[in-house]
Protein backbone atom coordinates (compact mmCIF):
# COMPACT_ATOMS: atom_id res chain seq x y z
CA UNK A 1 0.00 0.00 0.00
CA UNK A 2 3.09 2.33 0.78
CA UNK A 3 4.69 1.70 -2.25
CA UNK A 4 1.71 2.44 -4.45
CA UNK A 5 1.53 5.70 -2.77
CA UNK A 6 4.83 6.55 -3.43
CA UNK A 7 4.50 5.49 -7.00
CA UNK A 8 0.96 7.94 -6.94
CA UNK A 9 2.80 10.79 -5.98
CA UNK A 10 6.09 10.42 -7.85
CA UNK A 11 3.58 9.87 -10.89
CA UNK A 12 1.53 13.04 -9.95
CA UNK A 13 5.02 15.05 -9.36
CA UNK A 14 5.77 13.78 -12.94
CA UNK A 15 2.79 14.76 -14.61
CA UNK A 16 3.11 18.40 -13.07
CA UNK A 17 6.82 17.97 -14.55
CA UNK A 18 5.48 17.43 -17.74
CA UNK A 19 3.09 20.22 -17.56
CA UNK A 20 5.41 22.81 -16.08
CA UNK A 21 7.64 22.64 -19.06
CA UNK A 22 5.29 22.75 -22.01
CA UNK A 23 3.45 25.81 -19.95
CA UNK A 24 7.06 27.33 -20.31
CA UNK A 25 7.05 26.86 -24.05
CA UNK A 26 3.75 27.78 -25.05
CA UNK A 27 4.42 31.20 -22.81
CA UNK A 28 7.09 32.14 -25.35
CA UNK A 29 4.45 30.89 -28.11
CA UNK A 30 1.89 33.22 -26.74
CA UNK A 31 4.06 36.10 -26.00
CA UNK A 32 4.70 36.29 -30.04
CA UNK A 33 1.70 34.95 -31.83
CA UNK A 34 -0.26 37.92 -29.31
CA UNK A 35 1.68 40.41 -31.91
CA UNK A 36 0.89 39.04 -34.81
CA UNK A 37 -1.65 39.39 -37.15
CA UNK A 38 -4.30 36.70 -38.11
CA UNK A 39 -4.44 37.55 -41.69
CA UNK A 40 -7.17 35.87 -42.10
CA UNK A 41 -9.41 37.08 -39.36
CA UNK A 42 -9.83 40.31 -39.31
CA UNK A 43 -9.32 42.01 -35.52
CA UNK A 44 -8.02 39.11 -34.06
CA UNK A 45 -3.98 38.13 -32.83
CA UNK A 46 -2.77 34.77 -34.00
CA UNK A 47 -2.94 34.27 -30.18
CA UNK A 48 -6.91 34.87 -29.97
CA UNK A 49 -7.58 32.57 -33.14
CA UNK A 50 -8.61 28.89 -33.48
CA UNK A 51 -8.74 29.32 -37.27
CA UNK A 52 -6.50 26.60 -39.00
CA UNK A 53 -3.78 28.98 -40.31
CA UNK A 54 -3.45 30.90 -36.52
CA UNK A 55 -3.50 26.79 -35.03
CA UNK A 56 -0.15 26.18 -38.46
CA UNK A 57 1.11 29.54 -37.46
CA UNK A 58 1.91 28.84 -33.48
CA UNK A 59 3.43 25.32 -34.02
CA UNK A 60 5.79 27.16 -36.75
CA UNK A 61 6.90 29.75 -33.69
CA UNK A 62 7.11 26.79 -31.29
CA UNK A 63 9.52 25.17 -33.85
CA UNK A 64 11.25 28.44 -34.37
CA UNK A 65 11.76 28.56 -30.89
CA UNK A 66 12.93 25.13 -30.81
CA UNK A 67 15.15 25.46 -33.42
CA UNK A 68 16.89 28.41 -31.13
CA UNK A 69 15.25 31.63 -33.27
CA UNK A 70 14.52 34.42 -30.90
CA UNK A 71 11.32 36.58 -31.00
CA UNK A 72 13.08 39.56 -33.17
CA UNK A 73 14.50 36.90 -35.75
CA UNK A 74 11.16 35.03 -35.67
CA UNK A 75 9.08 38.43 -36.71
CA UNK A 76 11.68 38.84 -39.48
CA UNK A 77 11.11 35.55 -41.16
CA UNK A 78 7.47 36.30 -40.98
CA UNK A 79 7.52 39.35 -42.49
CA UNK A 80 9.76 38.22 -45.42
CA UNK A 81 6.45 35.78 -46.00
CA UNK A 82 3.85 38.05 -45.21
CA UNK A 83 4.93 41.48 -45.12
CA UNK A 84 4.48 44.31 -42.26
CA UNK A 85 0.89 43.81 -42.35
CA UNK A 86 1.16 40.61 -39.77
CA UNK A 87 2.97 42.48 -37.13
CA UNK A 88 0.98 44.57 -34.58
CA UNK A 89 3.91 46.96 -34.75
CA UNK A 90 3.91 49.48 -37.83
CA UNK A 91 7.61 50.84 -38.69
CA UNK A 92 7.69 54.11 -39.92
CA UNK A 93 8.06 54.95 -43.56
CA UNK A 94 5.87 56.86 -46.29
CA UNK A 95 2.76 55.17 -45.31
CA UNK A 96 2.58 54.90 -41.97
CA UNK A 97 4.25 58.56 -41.04
CA UNK A 98 0.78 59.94 -40.66
CA UNK A 99 -0.24 57.45 -37.93
CA UNK A 100 2.67 57.96 -35.96
CA UNK A 101 2.48 61.89 -36.39
CA UNK A 102 -1.07 62.46 -36.39
CA UNK A 103 -0.93 62.04 -32.02
CA UNK A 104 1.42 63.90 -31.63
CA UNK A 105 0.14 66.87 -33.67
CA UNK A 106 -3.11 66.50 -32.44
CA UNK A 107 -1.22 66.43 -28.35
CA UNK A 108 0.36 69.89 -29.27
CA UNK A 109 -2.71 71.09 -30.81
CA UNK A 110 -4.83 70.56 -27.50
CA UNK A 111 -2.01 71.62 -25.45
CA UNK A 112 -1.92 75.12 -27.54
CA UNK A 113 -6.12 75.22 -26.55
CA UNK A 114 -5.57 74.77 -22.94
CA UNK A 115 -2.96 77.07 -22.88
CA UNK A 116 -4.95 79.67 -24.55
CA UNK A 117 -8.06 78.82 -22.56
CA UNK A 118 -6.29 79.41 -19.05
CA UNK A 119 -4.51 82.01 -20.26
CA UNK A 120 -7.54 84.15 -21.16
CA UNK A 121 -8.74 83.81 -17.65
CA UNK B 1 -24.22 82.67 -41.65
CA UNK B 2 -21.64 81.05 -39.30
CA UNK B 3 -24.52 78.28 -38.19
CA UNK B 4 -24.91 77.55 -41.49
CA UNK B 5 -21.24 76.58 -42.38
CA UNK B 6 -21.07 74.51 -39.15
CA UNK B 7 -24.21 72.86 -40.85
CA UNK B 8 -22.52 72.64 -44.26
CA UNK B 9 -19.61 71.22 -42.77
CA UNK B 10 -21.00 68.56 -40.80
CA UNK B 11 -23.37 67.47 -43.46
CA UNK B 12 -20.19 67.07 -46.00
CA UNK B 13 -18.10 65.86 -43.15
CA UNK B 14 -20.30 63.08 -42.87
CA UNK B 15 -20.97 62.15 -46.44
CA UNK B 16 -17.19 62.18 -46.78
CA UNK B 17 -16.75 59.42 -44.31
CA UNK B 18 -19.79 57.61 -45.74
CA UNK B 19 -17.67 57.45 -49.15
CA UNK B 20 -14.51 56.57 -47.47
CA UNK B 21 -16.73 53.49 -45.43
CA UNK B 22 -18.29 52.52 -48.83
CA UNK B 23 -15.37 52.17 -50.79
CA UNK B 24 -13.52 50.30 -47.90
CA UNK B 25 -16.69 47.84 -48.05
CA UNK B 26 -15.36 46.67 -51.88
CA UNK B 27 -11.93 46.47 -50.37
CA UNK B 28 -10.31 42.99 -50.22
CA UNK B 29 -9.82 41.96 -46.70
CA UNK B 30 -6.78 39.78 -47.45
CA UNK B 31 -3.79 42.21 -47.50
CA UNK B 32 -0.70 39.92 -49.01
CA UNK B 33 2.89 41.37 -49.71
CA UNK B 34 3.76 42.41 -53.29
CA UNK B 35 5.39 39.65 -54.64
CA UNK B 36 8.62 41.02 -55.55
CA UNK B 37 8.68 42.10 -51.54
CA UNK B 38 8.60 38.43 -50.51
CA UNK B 39 10.63 36.04 -50.00
CA UNK B 40 10.23 32.95 -50.35
CA UNK B 41 12.25 30.01 -50.25
CA UNK B 42 11.53 26.48 -51.81
CA UNK B 43 13.58 24.70 -49.97
CA UNK B 44 11.84 22.69 -47.35
CA UNK B 45 11.34 19.20 -47.17
CA UNK B 46 7.90 17.46 -47.08
CA UNK B 47 6.41 13.43 -46.81
CA UNK B 48 4.70 12.66 -50.56
CA UNK B 49 1.20 11.75 -50.41
CA UNK B 50 0.38 8.07 -50.64
CA UNK B 51 4.26 7.06 -49.95
CA UNK B 52 7.02 7.79 -47.06
CA UNK B 53 9.72 8.76 -48.85
CA UNK B 54 10.23 12.73 -48.59
CA UNK B 55 11.18 15.16 -50.34
CA UNK B 56 12.88 18.94 -51.26
CA UNK B 57 10.08 20.61 -52.76
CA UNK B 58 13.39 22.34 -55.07
CA UNK B 59 13.93 19.32 -56.66
CA UNK B 60 10.65 19.31 -57.63
CA UNK B 61 10.73 22.39 -59.59
CA UNK B 62 14.05 21.42 -61.57
CA UNK B 63 13.25 21.37 -64.90
CA UNK B 64 12.92 24.12 -67.57
CA UNK B 65 10.06 26.43 -67.57
CA UNK B 66 7.07 26.95 -64.90
CA UNK B 67 5.55 25.09 -62.32
CA UNK B 68 2.14 25.57 -60.79
CA UNK B 69 1.83 24.75 -56.83
CA UNK B 70 -1.49 24.24 -55.38
CA UNK B 71 -2.68 23.83 -52.15
CA UNK B 72 -5.84 21.79 -51.61
CA UNK B 73 -7.71 19.52 -49.21
CA UNK B 74 -10.22 17.15 -49.86
CA UNK B 75 -12.18 18.83 -47.22
CA UNK B 76 -12.12 22.15 -48.63
CA UNK B 77 -15.50 22.99 -50.90
CA UNK B 78 -13.60 25.81 -53.14
CA UNK B 79 -10.98 23.21 -53.59
CA UNK B 80 -13.71 21.01 -55.48
CA UNK B 81 -14.79 23.76 -57.80
CA UNK B 82 -11.29 24.55 -58.74
CA UNK B 83 -10.10 21.11 -59.43
CA UNK B 84 -11.68 21.59 -62.73
CA UNK B 85 -8.95 24.22 -63.96
CA UNK B 86 -6.32 22.20 -62.96
CA UNK B 87 -7.32 19.17 -64.94
CA UNK B 88 -7.71 21.59 -67.79
CA UNK B 89 -4.04 23.30 -67.43
CA UNK B 90 -3.34 20.22 -67.22
CA UNK B 91 -4.16 18.79 -70.54
CA UNK B 92 -2.33 22.20 -71.80
CA UNK B 93 0.60 20.20 -71.03
CA UNK B 94 2.70 22.73 -70.62
CA UNK B 95 4.06 22.83 -67.01
CA UNK B 96 4.53 20.43 -63.75
CA UNK B 97 1.32 20.75 -61.42
CA UNK B 98 2.62 20.02 -57.45
CA UNK B 99 -0.03 19.85 -55.27
CA UNK B 100 0.24 20.51 -51.50
CA UNK B 101 -2.52 18.15 -48.98
CA UNK B 102 -2.97 20.36 -46.49
CA UNK B 103 -4.00 19.24 -43.48
CA UNK B 104 -5.79 16.05 -44.66
CA UNK B 105 -6.56 12.59 -44.36
CA UNK B 106 -5.14 10.42 -46.86
CA UNK B 107 -7.47 8.41 -46.95
CA UNK B 108 -9.98 11.00 -48.36
CA UNK B 109 -7.40 12.30 -50.14
CA UNK B 110 -7.18 9.54 -51.89
CA UNK B 111 -11.12 9.23 -52.62
CA UNK B 112 -11.29 13.07 -53.37
CA UNK B 113 -8.62 12.78 -56.45
CA UNK B 114 -10.30 9.13 -57.61
CA UNK B 115 -13.53 10.80 -57.76
CA UNK B 116 -12.32 14.14 -59.61
CA UNK B 117 -9.55 12.89 -61.07
CA UNK B 118 -5.41 13.76 -60.26
CA UNK B 119 -4.17 16.79 -62.44
CA UNK B 120 -0.99 16.78 -60.56
CA UNK B 121 2.48 15.34 -61.50
CA UNK B 122 3.37 15.71 -57.18
CA UNK B 123 1.83 15.81 -54.05
CA UNK B 124 3.47 16.61 -51.18
CA UNK B 125 1.58 16.13 -47.39
CA UNK B 126 1.63 19.04 -44.94
CA UNK B 127 -0.13 17.46 -42.18
CA UNK B 128 0.49 20.83 -40.29
CA UNK B 129 0.41 23.47 -42.28
CA UNK B 130 3.84 25.14 -41.69
CA UNK B 131 4.84 24.10 -45.67
CA UNK B 132 2.39 26.17 -46.55
CA UNK B 133 3.10 28.89 -43.69
CA UNK B 134 6.57 28.63 -45.61
CA UNK B 135 5.42 29.33 -48.98
CA UNK B 136 3.50 32.59 -47.67
CA UNK B 137 -0.01 30.87 -47.86
CA UNK B 138 -3.07 31.94 -46.17
CA UNK B 139 -4.99 28.39 -46.27
CA UNK B 140 -6.53 26.32 -49.11
CA UNK B 141 -6.85 26.68 -51.57
CA UNK B 142 -4.37 28.97 -53.11
CA UNK B 143 -2.11 28.38 -55.92
CA UNK B 144 1.20 29.77 -57.03
CA UNK B 145 2.58 29.86 -60.48
CA UNK B 146 6.65 29.35 -60.45
CA UNK B 147 9.62 30.26 -62.36
CA UNK B 148 11.65 27.04 -62.34
CA UNK B 149 15.11 28.98 -63.15
CA UNK B 150 14.73 31.83 -60.61
CA UNK B 151 12.67 29.83 -58.08
CA UNK B 152 10.30 32.93 -58.10
CA UNK B 153 6.64 33.38 -58.00
CA UNK B 154 5.33 34.90 -60.82
CA UNK B 155 1.88 34.84 -59.51
CA UNK B 156 0.04 34.14 -56.72
CA UNK B 157 -4.00 33.44 -56.39
CA UNK B 158 -5.76 33.47 -53.11
CA UNK B 159 -8.81 31.39 -53.00
CA UNK B 160 -10.33 28.92 -55.95
CA UNK B 161 -8.75 29.50 -59.46
CA UNK B 162 -11.57 31.10 -61.18
CA UNK B 163 -12.54 32.25 -65.03
CA UNK B 164 -10.48 35.29 -64.91
CA UNK B 165 -7.46 33.60 -63.26
CA UNK B 166 -7.61 30.37 -65.29
CA UNK B 167 -7.74 33.04 -68.49
CA UNK B 168 -4.63 34.65 -66.79
CA UNK B 169 -2.52 31.68 -66.37
CA UNK B 170 -2.69 30.54 -69.83
CA UNK B 171 -2.12 33.95 -70.87
CA UNK B 172 1.68 33.74 -69.44
CA UNK B 173 1.71 30.41 -70.11
CA UNK B 174 1.26 30.56 -73.58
Amino acid sequence: MKKIKILFKLLIIFLFLQNYSLAENSQEVDKISKNLRCLICQGQSVYDSQSDFALSMKILIQNKIDEGKNDEQIYEYLKAKYGEWIVYDPEINKNTILLWVLPLILFVFGSILIFRKVSIK
Amino acid sequence: MSKNIKLISIVLFTLFSFFVLLKGLDKSNIYSPKIKESNIDFNFKAKYLFSEEEVFLNELLNNEGMSLINIWASWCLPCRNEHAYLLNLKSLNKLSIIGINYKDDEKNAKQFLIELGNPYTNIITDPRGINSIELGAFGVPETYLVDNKSKSIIQKFIGPLDDEAFAKLTKIIQ
